[in-house]
């Protein structure tokens, strides 16, 4: 082997080195645990903090609001659907820091007339002309038990 | 002499053979190649594998998902950052087709138009289809996206460089860079709340239960049911992306 070949060796073998130190510098510790993306990634996911309680969380204090809607036809929506995310509330109940939507925009999200919700869903009132002797949906309506009108 | 050559030359073949295999198999026991080895490595048959279904017949538009996904995961109020949000198709009796999506469908939908003009009008909700396949994953110049062993496709905000290649690169429109961190975001299934048992935001408040999810591997999770009950479709399936978003009563014009 000629000699100015040899000499090279020394060269590409520093270089390989101080790559592999760069390398081992600059991937993450937990890099490659599980594939190729940072194993702690998952966890820093898992961790994020809740906003949204859960449907259950609920039920544990106000079980008779619960038995109640199962009685009628909003028996399958979630508290939180109405009541907004709720955590707040869950983790310090004592204070009213909770949404109680029950305007006629409100319903309407849901009860309004649109040709794209089907009728076997969902049944829709005009909620400009239904009854608008009264203001809001809820001065007559229970949400909770929906046919128990308010006279 | 030809002889001669002949053996030491394949000597030397299975010499240089010898130590490439060597090193390749030292090398490998070694930390940082571990990622060589992981190519090959199949995935692992165990624990749950999500999707979702969403069923458009039951769908009423309400937006109560892409709200509650807004406020769950700290999505910026602007109408075009999304990680979840619901499209209106009307399609006209002249064939042409609209599309609206007010601001993402957050605060709902009213449409006041002639019935007599429209064929036919539902609502898609859309949200990341979670690929096995993912394509923004692929691109990823530095590994911070990528599938976890629940198959649901995360991103690595402190490692994402916000060079947006992924938001390019999903078919689906489902990604976006933060405004405030600069980096890449999007759907996670609100991995924070699967792990913990609970159901994502956006299952959690739809009313009819158009929304599910659930664990592929299990025959008797809701989503295997629904998927036996009913003709489900992907999205896009000429782009193979292994999407795992089932949607039923889906119609030929949504894109
Ligand atoms: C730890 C027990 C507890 C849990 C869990 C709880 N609440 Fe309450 N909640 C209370 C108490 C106590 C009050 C009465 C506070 C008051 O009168 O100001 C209350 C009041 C309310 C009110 C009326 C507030 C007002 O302004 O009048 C609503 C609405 C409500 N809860 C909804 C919910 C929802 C939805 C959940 C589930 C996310 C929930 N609560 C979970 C204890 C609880
Ligand atoms: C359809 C929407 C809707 C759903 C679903 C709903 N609520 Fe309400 N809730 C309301 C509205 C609107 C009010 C305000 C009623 C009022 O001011 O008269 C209210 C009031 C309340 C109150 C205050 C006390 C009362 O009776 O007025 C409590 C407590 C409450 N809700 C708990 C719950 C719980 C727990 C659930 C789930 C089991 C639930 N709600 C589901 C709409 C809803
Ligand atoms: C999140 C969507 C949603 C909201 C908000 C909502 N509803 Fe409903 N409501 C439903 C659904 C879904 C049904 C039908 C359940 C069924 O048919 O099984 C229903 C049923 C009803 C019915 C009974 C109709 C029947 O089938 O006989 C009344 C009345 C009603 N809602 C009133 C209200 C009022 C008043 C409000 C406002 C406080 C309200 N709803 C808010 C989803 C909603
Ligand atoms: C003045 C009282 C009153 C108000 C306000 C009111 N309703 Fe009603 N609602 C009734 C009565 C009474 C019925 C029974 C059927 C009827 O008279 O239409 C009814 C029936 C309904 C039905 C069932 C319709 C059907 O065809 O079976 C729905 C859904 C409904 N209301 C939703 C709403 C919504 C949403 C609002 C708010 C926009 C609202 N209501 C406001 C009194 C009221």
């Amino acid at each position: 082997m000629p000699e100015q070949l040899k000499r090279l060796f020394p060269l590409f073998a520093i270089f390989i080195i101080i790559f592999l130190i760069i390398r081992h510098l600059l991937i993450p510790d937990t890099f490659g645990l599980y594939g190729h993306y940072r194993g702690d990634a998952l966890k820093d996911n898992a961790n994020i903090e809740l906003v949204y309680a859960s449907k259950e969380a609920c039920i544990e204090c106000h079980s008779d609001i619960r038995e109640m809607l199962e009685m009628d036809e909003h028996s399958d929506i979630s508290c939180l659907s109405c009541h907004g995310p709720g955590l707040e509330h869950v983790e310090n109940p004592e204070t009213a820091n909770i949404e109680k939507p029950g305007s006629r925009e409100f319903c309407g999200r849901c009860h309004a007339i649109n040709p794209a919700r089907s009728t076997n869903m969902i049944i829709q009132v005009d909620i400009k002309e239904h009854h608008a002797e009264k203001k809001d949906c809820i001065d007559c309506h229970n949400p909770h038990q929906v046919w128990e009108i308010k006279e | 002499m030809g002889n001669k050559g002949i053996k030491s030359s394949r000597r030397k073949f299975v010499k240089k053979t010898a130590a490439i295999a060597g090193t390749l198999v030292a090398s490998s026991l070694i930390e940082p190649f571990k990622l060589l080895v992981y190519a090959t490595e199949e995935p692992k048959d165990e624990g749950p594998w999500w999707g979702v279904g969403i069923d458009i017949s039951k769908c009423i538009g309400c937006g109560l998902c892409a709200k509650s996904c807004k406020i769950e995961n700290n999505v910026p109020e602007d109408p075009f950052f999304f990680r979840s949000w619901v499209e209106q198709y009307t399609v006209y009796n002249d064939g042409t087709v609209k599309v609206v999506s007010p601001n993402g469908g957050i605060d709902g939908f009213n449409q006041e138009e002639d019935k007599e003009n429209i064929f036919k009008t539902f609502f898609v909700p859309k949200m990341c289809n979670q690929c096995a396949k993912s394509p923004c994953t692929q691109v990823c110049p530095v590994g911070a996206t990528f599938e976890t062993p629940e198959g649901i496709t995360l991103v690595d905000s402190e490692h994402c460089i916000g060079c947006s290649y992924c938001v390019q690169a999903c078919p689906y429109g489902c990604r976006y860079i933060h405004p405030e961190s600069i980096v890449a975001d999007k759907c996670t299934l609100c991995y924070h709340r699967l792990t913990k048992g609970i159901a994502p935001a956006c299952m959690e408040v739809c009313p009819t239960g158009a929304r599910i999810y659930g664990n592929l591997r299990d025959p008797e999770s809701e989503l295997v049911k629904y998927m036996k009950n009913n003709s489900y479709q992907v999205l896009k399936p000429n782009l193979n992306t292994g999407s795992k978003l089932y949607y039923n009563a889906l119609s030929a014009e949504v894109i």
